[in-house]
């Protein structure tokens, strides 16, 4: 084969391939991409019900409570406008606090309450959650020096 | 007065890495002794007075100036002395003062290390290098200056970060640097290639060293940075497919493809216009993980609205690099000719494949970093790539790769795969199957397709590794140190696979409500809460725990895992307790207290885990050793001898 044309097969062989990747890994993002709601939205019907997603804001002062010696807890998410209440049964990350920004991953039940699987808190505490500081149409500056 | 005669310092550095890339350029352009000469010494100038500027920051840290901002903000009067150096890269700021800093010492090697190369093209290197050098030190000074006063002073710092506050953390950005930094020298050979229209075997020969080196820093950052992950956050995860870890795996993957393309090129001179794409791609995705973790787009794109000022910079700045480079390459690659045929099983097509796979895994994983950044700047909601797509997105294509690599390596350059070789494979592979099975069955009572897969892949690449030195030596042939450090790594690359495969498939977390004297099980293992207690470190409070672990009655180990409380206030720290083992990691957290005398823990049980590191360290070491090759280190022969492929036309 002349070298020209093995090229030429080279690039095709190696686009063909990045294509087709591509195009399976637009398919696969249909089943994984998470999406992020406020209580807001939530409470306005926005979010699927029966798949996971995301919801996020800060957590009401006095509403976190523990049933008594196991993993259960509960509190309420609220973007000062709407509230949802989160049942979630684990360890809270270290982050966690009453009047802080959280995100939770789960499924909102029936009876309109999201059942966590993961509570997620900013690894900054002097951050607040992106998409929570969004959702309150609060500029919050990314760190507090600027 | 110490902190403005850093400033000071940072402004001649920026002056000097001026000089650096005029005279660089322009005496490269027209072999111009005298400018030349001017420009290897401002790089001397520069990287002094990086230095000092970086050594009045670190002071400024070490003796808490907290009139200081930048310090204020990252540092406390309590903070242990090795935090408080380690502080100054722990934010934005104190980070691309660093950056800078290795870059002036890269370039400080480049001039020392060099005098080989001929003279206009080294000159044009040091001035490449110089451009970049501008780009940060302009940035730094414009929008993010490290010594920027706070007036009236603090009477106290806000602290650094306690989850920075740890040894690997500490260590994980100045090395993870000096991989991302060390593409430059690699980037700055691409242009200077391109600026001549010239590319022979003796350039490929000079850039693998110093892209090993840097390719070797950073897959050690890495790897110190899924290992604290680990540990550290307490959640005992290893890899999360967190923006912020994609952005230093993307230009790991382009310098991996990279160094074997390069391979190729110096050997067979080959694959030259694809190099330089390389290694104009790696150094660009550094940049991009540089500035996707350092500038808060990742945090949102409109984080960029809190301070225009530097997103505009740093959307220039990429621009100018990324796209010169690019329009360069489209210039004058074309000039760079390269024709000799090759079998379909010769090394070569294995390396031109090994690139695809990459380069494929490089696209999809930038695919994914980037898209929620896309859907999030046309508003078109908040989304976020789960974990699962990753690992699906770079299984797909690393598969083959590990399958491949076990044959690529035992091909000969142009010719194909001897015969003798042949069935050497074949038993490999048959060992590796029946050891997959064998595992799988016998170490965890479970076969299933992945895990026997996984497995067996790990143990192909491994024995295929180690069959080439074999052979070699049993054929009383040399074995320089470029193919014993390709060995250890493909060796490496062995052992993580057979890490992941263990961990992904047998791994078991589990939360826990436990009370003193209560236990729970987990994998065979019971996980008994023997004792609570308060302790006291230099600058926390905390509570410890005694974890009893023992398996059918006889005792494991016992695990301390802490919860600490920082003077600085702020939040709690978790510190997990983790037995290191051979075939298995016990991990212990401790989370909050329930009531009624329990506390959340969680427990997990990690098989094969460490594997993954060793394995990293091994493809680190097998970077190191090939660096080291002496032939990269002999002066280079006359020109006349060499396999030179001049411009075409």
């Amino acid at each position: 084969m002349a070298p020209r044309r093995k090229r030429l097969l080279a690039v095709v062989a190696i686009l063909a391939g990045v294509g087709a990747a591509t195009a399976l890994a637009m398919l696969a993002f249909e089943d994984n991409l998470l999406y992020f709601y406020n209580p807001s939205q939530v409470l306005a019907g926005d979010a699927p019900s029966g798949r996971t997603f995301r919801i996020g804001g800060m957590v009401t002062e006095g509403s976190l409570k523990r049933t008594e010696g196991t993993l259960e807890v509960r509190f309420v998410v609220t973007d000062y406008q709407h509230s949802i209440p989160v049942r979630y049964e684990g360890l809270l990350p270290d982050l966690f606090r009453e009047g802080q920004g959280v995100i939770a991953h789960g499924k909102l039940s029936a009876a309109g309450e999201f059942e966590a699987d993961e509570v997620l808190a900013k690894h900054d505490e002097n951050y607040m959650p992106p998409e929570v500081a969004e959702s309150l149409h609060t500029p919050t500056p990314a760190r507090v020096s600027e | 007065m110490i902190p403005e005669l850093g400033h000071f310092a940072l402004i001649l550095a920026l002056l000097l890495s001026v000089a650096q890339a005029v005279f660089g350029l322009a005496g490269g352009a027209r072999s111009n002794t005298a400018w030349m000469a001017a420009s290897r010494s401002a790089v001397v100038g520069q990287f002094v007075f990086t230095a000092l500027a970086f050594g009045t920051l670190a002071w400024a840290f070490i003796q808490r100036d907290f009139s200081v901002l930048y310090v204020a903000t990252n540092s406390h009067s309590e903070l242990p002395l090795f935090y408080r150096v380690a502080a100054v890269w722990g934010a934005h700021e104190g980070s691309l003062l660093l950056w800078s800093l290795c870059l002036a010492a890269w370039t400080l090697a480049v001039a020392a290390g060099s005098k080989a190369l001929e003279a206009p093209f080294r000159s044009r290197v040091l001035g490449f290098l110089g451009l970049i050098s501008i780009g940060f030190q302009l940035f730094m000074l414009t929008t993010s200056n490290p010594f920027k006063r706070l007036i009236p002073a603090a009477s106290e710092g806000l602290d650094l970060n306690p989850l920075l506050q740890d040894f690997a953390l500490a260590v994980h950005p100045p090395i993870l640097y000096l991989g991302y930094v060390g593409f430059s020298v690699a980037f700055a050979f691409a242009c200077a290639t391109l600026l001549e229209g010239r590319l022979d075997a003796a350039w490929a020969r000079w850039t693998r060293p110093w892209t090993l080196a840097a390719w070797l820093f950073l897959t050690i950052g890495i790897a110190l940075g899924s290992w604290w992950a680990y540990y550290e956050l307490g959640w005992g995860g290893w890899w999360f497919w967190d923006p912020v870890e994609n952005a230093s795996f993307m230009p790991w993957l382009a310098g991996t493809a990279l160094i074997h393309s390069l391979a190729v090129t110096e050997k067979r001179g080959l694959f030259k216009s694809w190099t330089l794409l390389l290694a104009v791609s790696a150094f660009s995705l550094s940049l991009l993980g540089t500035f996707l973790v350092r500038s808060g787009v990742l945090i949102s794109v409109h984080a960029f609205a809190t301070d225009p000022k530097r997103g505009i910079f740093i959307l220039a700045f990429l621009t100018i690099v990324i796209g010169g480079a690019l329009l360069l390459f489209a210039w004058r690659a074309p000039r760079l000719r390269s024709s000799a045929a090759f079998e379909p099983t010769s090394r070569e097509s294995f390396l031109l494949l090994n690139n695809a796979f990459l380069i494929a895994a490089l696209s999809l994983i930038l695919l994914g970093t980037l898209y929620p950044l896309f859907i999030d700047a046309l508003e078109l909601g908040k989304v976020t790539v789960g974990a699962p797509w990753f690992n699906l997105m770079f299984l797909v294509p690393m598969l083959p790769l590990l399958a491949l690599l076990g044959v690529g390596m035992h091909a000969a350059w142009k010719r194909g795969l001897l015969g003798t070789a042949k069935y050497r494979l074949y038993a490999i592979a048959g060992i590796g199957i029946a050891g997959s099975l064998l595992v799988g069955g016998a170490a965890y009572g479970d076969i299933r397709p992945m895990t026997t897969l996984g497995f067996a892949l790990a143990l192909w690449v491994m024995l295929s590794s180690l069959a080439m030195p074999w052979a070699r030596i049993r054929a009383r042939q040399p074995l320089p140190a470029a193919a014993l450090g390709m060995v250890i790594a493909h060796f490496g690359v062995g052992l993580t696979t057979l890490g992941i495969t263990g961990v992904q498939s047998f791994k078991v977390e589990k939360d826990f409500a436990l009370g003193v004297g209560e236990s729970a099980q987990i994998a065979g293992y019971d996980f008994k809460l023997a004792a609570l207690r308060d302790v006291q470190g230099m600058n926390f409070i905390g509570v410890e725990a005694d974890v009893v672990v023992s398996r059918e009655g006889s005792p494991v180990t016992v695990l301390h895992p802490q919860k600490r409380l920082y003077n600085s206030g702020g939040n709690p720290m978790t510190e997990a307790g983790i037995e290191v083992g051979a075939a298995r990691d016990l991990f212990a957290a401790l989370g909050d207290q329930l009531g009624q005398g329990r506390w959340s823990m969680r427990l997990q049980y990690k098989p094969l885990i460490r594997y993954i590191w060793l394995g990293a360290i091994l493809i680190a070491l097998g970077g190191l050793v090939a660096a080291l090759d002496r032939r990269y280190r002999a002066p280079v022969q006359a020109r006349a001898g060499e396999a030179v492929v001049p411009v075409a036309q």
